[in-house]
């Protein structure tokens, strides 16, 4: 029943591998895009906020397959752009992170400002008055206690995330799915043992996020 | 002899009475409320100025605005000599010489006792970091909560939590101390120990604009009470005038509501 997996026909850990990164690269990119995100939709400059707020409407209510072909058509195919990337695969994969990390970024600013609604306004109020700057009062204060009360929605975030990294292979990135497409026409008979290895192999990956994400919330909670 | 004793009058008066901080023509308004009317206010350096008055008179905004929580409509404010700058770094510095303490203390919650009464120090001040400890040590030490040093502010009681917050604004150093209802949020056997510290500060020398309800405190540590009602400055005296002898009936009556509960 497994012998298509030892004709060294299908990689399926080098498939996994770039799931990994592709999830990696993009948790990354999501978290540090979303911070800034939610920094625009806090601030007092009224065009950043407008910016902030337009931009994760627009993002966020567009489904993911649109924005990772957006970015392929419109930016590599139309605009030339390549990031840096030398052949298809890379390319595509570097075009999956910027889709995926420009989508995910307007859930984890969402999850950051539920965090932010957690921080008595006083304490930013406090630390106005100490003489603190804007960017010194959200980073040093509001924050560190917006992440730490965020971690269970940030985990939902990020599980999600690994799972969308699925939709890169509409773009030719050469992930998991990419392959589980490939290895459900070849192999026909054991449609059900392909499915599992790869709902499998995605627990593997998810599994993991989700028990470190509520040990942390555990841990890091703030106290009030 | 009285020569002497001439010029050093001479060369006390000046800074007795040396302004620091002046409000003069103050408006504000929120929505159509008209919260503070034709404030004009002088308080000296090292004067205790105790702030007065029914609920929703105006006194939180009135302090608030000292170091621009609140902006005004119209009117100026000046620290120092130094107007109230906009917003920006130069109000950022203003600030850091503006103590404020807050009804609901507003400790930061993920930081400990210690790392609340320092961050401002390293952060705003640039003190290096030995120093700023050594600084937050002394003055939990001096108002009672050294022992409380690595606690989160949680873990604190209220009258605590509330000595860390004095000491935290201490921290800055600052010209003047604003204290906005201090003791209000604390049951009733916190609020001396909250008191004392402030004493002592007044004692020491300290300018401090005391928004309260406490009139033992107002009796004791207080140069002056200025009593507002309705966004205005209805009157203002020294305590013992002001309590034996108020002149305005809304003072009057303000009065006899909280002597005789
Ligand atoms: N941010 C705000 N927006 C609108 N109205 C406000 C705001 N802050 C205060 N007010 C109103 O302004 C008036 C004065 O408020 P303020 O807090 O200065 O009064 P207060 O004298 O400190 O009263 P209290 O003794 O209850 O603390 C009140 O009527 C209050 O409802
Ligand atoms: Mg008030």
């Amino acid at each position: 029943m497994f012998d298509f997996l030892d004709s060294g026909q299908y990689d399926l850990l080098g498939a996994f591998w770039v799931t990994a990164q592709l999830a990696l690269y993009s948790a990354i990119g999501s978290l540090i895009w979303g911070t800034a995100l939610v920094a625009m939709r806090v601030s007092p400059v009224p065009l950043m906020r407008g910016f902030g707020t337009a931009y994760v409407n627009l993002v966020r209510n567009t489904p993911l397959t649109v924005v990772i072909v957006a970015c392929s058509f419109g930016l590599n195919q139309t605009l030339q752009v390549t990031l840096g990337g030398d052949d298809f695969e890379q390319i595509g994969f570097r075009l999956a992170v910027l889709g995926l990390t420009a989508y995910t970024g307007t859930f984890v600013c969402e999850a950051l400002r539920s965090g932010i609604n957690t921080v008595p306004a006083g304490q930013a109020e406090a630390a106005r008055a100490l003489g603190m700057s804007f960017t010194q009062v959200l980073t040093l204060v509001i924050l560190p206690q917006a992440f730490r009360a965020a971690i269970t929605p940030l985990a939902n975030v990020l599980i999600a995330l690994t799972k969308n990294t699925t939709v890169a292979a509409a773009i030719g990135a050469t992930e998991a799915a990419l392959l589980m497409k490939e290895m459900i026409e070849n192999e026909a008979q054991a449609l059900f043992t392909v499915f599992g290895i790869f709902a499998f192999g995605f627990i593997v990956l998810t599994l993991p996020t989700g028990l470190f994400m509520g040990w942390a919330a555990k841990r890091l909670a703030v106290k009030r | 002899m009285s020569g002497v004793a001439v010029s050093k009058d001479h060369e006390d008066s000046p800074r007795a009475q040396e302004d620091l901080v002046v409000l003069s023509g103050v408006n504000k308004h929120f929505g159509a409320l008209h919260v503070l009317q034709d404030i004009d206010l002088t308080i000296g350096r090292g004067e205790v100025v105790v702030v007065i008055g029914p609920s929703g008179s105006g006194k939180s905004t009135l302090c608030r605005t000292i170091n621009r929580l609140e902006t005004i409509d119209a009117g100026s404010i000046s620290i120092d000599g130094k107007p109230l700058p906009a917003e920006g770094r130069e109000l950022a510095r203003l600030r850091s010489d503006v103590g404020m303490v807050f009804q609901s203390f507003n400790l930061f919650a993920h930081k400990t006792v210690l790392e609340n009464v320092m961050l401002g120090q390293i952060k705003v001040r640039g003190t290096e970091k030995k120093a700023a400890e050594a600084k937050a040590r002394t003055l939990l030490e001096r108002v009672g909560v050294a022992a409380q040093a690595e606690k989160y502010p949680a873990q604190l009681s209220g009258g605590q939590q509330q000595r860390v917050a004095i000491a935290r604004a201490l921290a800055m150093g600052p010209k003047v101390m604003l204290f906005d209802e201090p003791t209000s949020a604390l049951d009733p056997e916190m609020i001396n120990e909250v008191l004392e510290v402030m004493q002592q500060l007044a004692r020491e020398g300290m300018t401090m604009v005391v928004v309260t309800h406490e009139m033992g405190f107002a009796r004791s540590a207080a140069d002056r009470v200025v009593f507002m009602a309705d966004g205005r400055i209805v009157e203002q005296a020294s305590p013992e005038e002001f309590f034996s002898n108020p002149r305005s009936d809304r003072a009057k009556d303000f009065l006899s509501k909280i002597l005789h509960h």
